[in-house]
């Protein structure tokens, strides 16, 4: 029995756990102070609260790293969906929201949270399938492509894959499957019909597992595809039903406060500058052999481009990128 | 399928030591802070979770059981939801937004310690209570105060409750919820091993989540391992 022990032993014991006790402290001491002079070292900060499908690419980090170059500031993404980015920003968590959501960017504006809306970057969602097609979509536009599906998989040949996480992804999905005549939260009650409640990446995979059609947006999809990780194709894209467009948003300080506007802005100027612009259409290029991100803000300041009246009809708020009243004393970032 | 699957592992394990070896800065990075959050969590819920667990264990008072019933239920709080609750608490519109912890390695230092305290004071608890009474009662007769029967029984108990602390330690390193809603997984400031490798997973790069997978594997191994050392040193 261990209490028979010598009392030296024990002695010894305990000291041992008291050096182990003091070390940790000691260690975790060290690491407090080396946290509290990164945050009181008085740099200003930037919370950016963006979606996955942007995060997981790697842009933002490339963003990050240009900007943190040129401005004193440091810049912090937190990468949720863009339901939850939206409620963080409201919350007062981020100063900056980076989503690709119109509708509720436009409830964003009227509840009076957002200002100073920029459209930067668009692309456009793929609807990926296996190789052999079993519903021949490919090459057809959204809506009768969804259509064919609908009939192959109530004939229970075929298989949909949803995202069902109310992300942009998802949302997207919802408002195509509405202009093909259908409601989502019918059409998931049905058997050939299946929800994944996840993310792109994973619903990527359980589609190329199940050999299943989905919605997808290209920038995950190609590295997943580039990477031997699924077979799928694309079969329908570069619809101007499948346009997908990138915004930010600054938070409105005298709604939320404690926001950091001023960084906020600094921050969309250098979005929309031609410099990032650049960046983000040579983003990846080469190693996918097509950009990921297309910029939008000069093609919108031209106008020319073909694409500007899709972006018009599907992100502009009344013919607007940002209705007047949401500029602030900002109105030289829509000149 | 099967041998895709294999040869995705033994790569994940190849990177990982390579990544150990080489020193990758980033990865060191992650581990040494996901050692000083998890860590310093440890050390806080110690240092409340311990007197309860002696408070609990050697004073008897009404709702005992049902007290000792809570913290025994609390054991498999999900952390996803000890996330958002604390994030609520923590939001800036919330009633701690304005300490201004949120996206700090503090705030998944506390979240952390909230959620290890239901194992250490319930494994404690039980360490203590298994130490026969005839020591508690020993103690007394030998005419020991109340703090000196406490560090008597506590001493017996030693072994128990070390058991209790490197759990409460194993489960906040190895938890996600928490660190994703507290601290963000800012790149450089609340990055920790497991949500890189939510992050890089969802990246697809497999390799990298399985490498960083491995390295926090081995943390709780060898962890165990020393404990299982001293176990039998003692018996």
């Amino acid at each position: 029995m261990p209490k028979h022990n010598g009392g030296h032993e024990v002695n010894r014991k305990i000291l041992l756990w008291i050096g182990i006790i003091i070390l940790a402290s000691l260690a975790s001491a060290a690491g407090t102070t080396y946290y509290f002079t990164i945050i009181m070292r008085g740099k200003s900060t930037l919370v950016v609260a963006t979606t996955t499908s942007l995060y997981d690419t790697g842009l933002l980090d490339a963003i990050e790293k240009k900007f943190e170059e040129k401005y004193p500031i440091d810049v912090y993404f937190i990468s949720v969906g863009t339901g939850q980015a939206i409620e963080h920003a409201k919350r007062g968590d981020a100063d900056v929201i980076l989503v690709h959501a119109p509708s509720s960017e436009l409830q964003f504006l009227t509840e009076g949270y957002g200002l100073c809306r920029k459209i930067i970057a668009y692309n456009f969602f793929i609807i990926a399938g296996p190789e052999n097609d079993p519903a021949s979509i490919r090459g057809l536009n959204v809506t009768s492509a969804l259509n064919r599906i609908v009939e192959m998989g109530r004939a229970g040949k075929v298989k949909w894959i949803s995202r069902g996480d109310e992300s942009g992804t998802h949302k997207k999905e919802q408002a195509l499957w509405s202009l093909a005549g259908y409601s989502w939260v019918t059409l998931k009650e049905e058997e050939w019909f299946v929800e994944s409640g996840t993310g792109m990446g994973k619903t990527l995979l359980i589609a190329n597992e199940m050999e299943a059609y989905l919605l997808a947006d290209i920038g995950t999809y190609l590295r997943y595809y580039k990477e031997g990780k699924i077979n799928l194709k694309p079969l329908v894209k570069q619809d101007k039903d499948l346009l997908n467009v990138y915004s930010v948003i600054a938070v409105n300080p005298e709604k939320v406060g404690g926001v950091n506007f001023n960084n906020a802005i600094i921050f969309i100027k250098f979005l929309i500058s031609s410099e990032c612009q650049n960046l983000i259409a040579n983003f990846k290029r080469n190693e996918y052999g097509q950009s990921l991100f297309y910029p939008a803000a000069s093609l919108l300041k031209e106008g020319t481009n073909p694409i500007v009246e899709w972006i018009k009809e599907y992100a502009f708020f009344n013919g607007e990128e940002c209705p007047p009243e949401y500029w602030d004393d900002h109105p030289e970032l829509y000149q | 399928m099967v041998r895709k699957m294999t040869s995705e592992i033994l790569e994940g394990l190849r990177r990982a030591l390579e990544l150990i070896v080489s020193g990758d800065p980033e990865v060191l990075e992650v581990t040494l802070r996901s050692l000083y959050v998890s860590g310093t969590a440890t050390l806080l819920a110690v240092s409340w979770s311990i007197p309860m667990g002696l408070l609990i264990s050697l004073k008897n008072f009404r709702g005992k059981r049902i007290l000792k019933g809570f913290f025994n239920a609390l054991l498999g709080i999900p952390t996803v939801g000890l996330g958002l609750i604390l994030y609520l608490f923590l939001s800036r519109s919330g009633p701690f937004g304005s300490l201004h912890f949120l996206y700090t390695p503090t705030a998944i230092i506390l979240g952390q310690a909230v959620l290890i305290t239901p194992i250490l004071v319930s494994f404690s608890v039980s360490a203590i209570e298994s130490v026969e009474p005839e020591i508690r009662d020993l103690a007394k007769t030998l005419g020991a105060s109340e703090s000196e029967v406490s560090f008597a029984v506590l001493r017996e108990a030693l072994q128990g409750v070390l058991l209790a602390v490197i759990a409460g330690f194993n489960r906040a390193l190895a938890e996600l919820g928490v660190a994703l809603m507290l601290g963000g997984n800012i790149a450089g400031l609340t990055r920790v091993l497991t949500t890189s490798i939510a992050l890089e997973t969802a990246r697809g790069n497999f390799e990298l989540s399985i490498a960083l997978t491995i390295i926090l594997l081995s943390i709780v191994f060898t962890l165990n391992f020393a404990v299982n050392l001293l176990k039998r040193e003692r018996t």
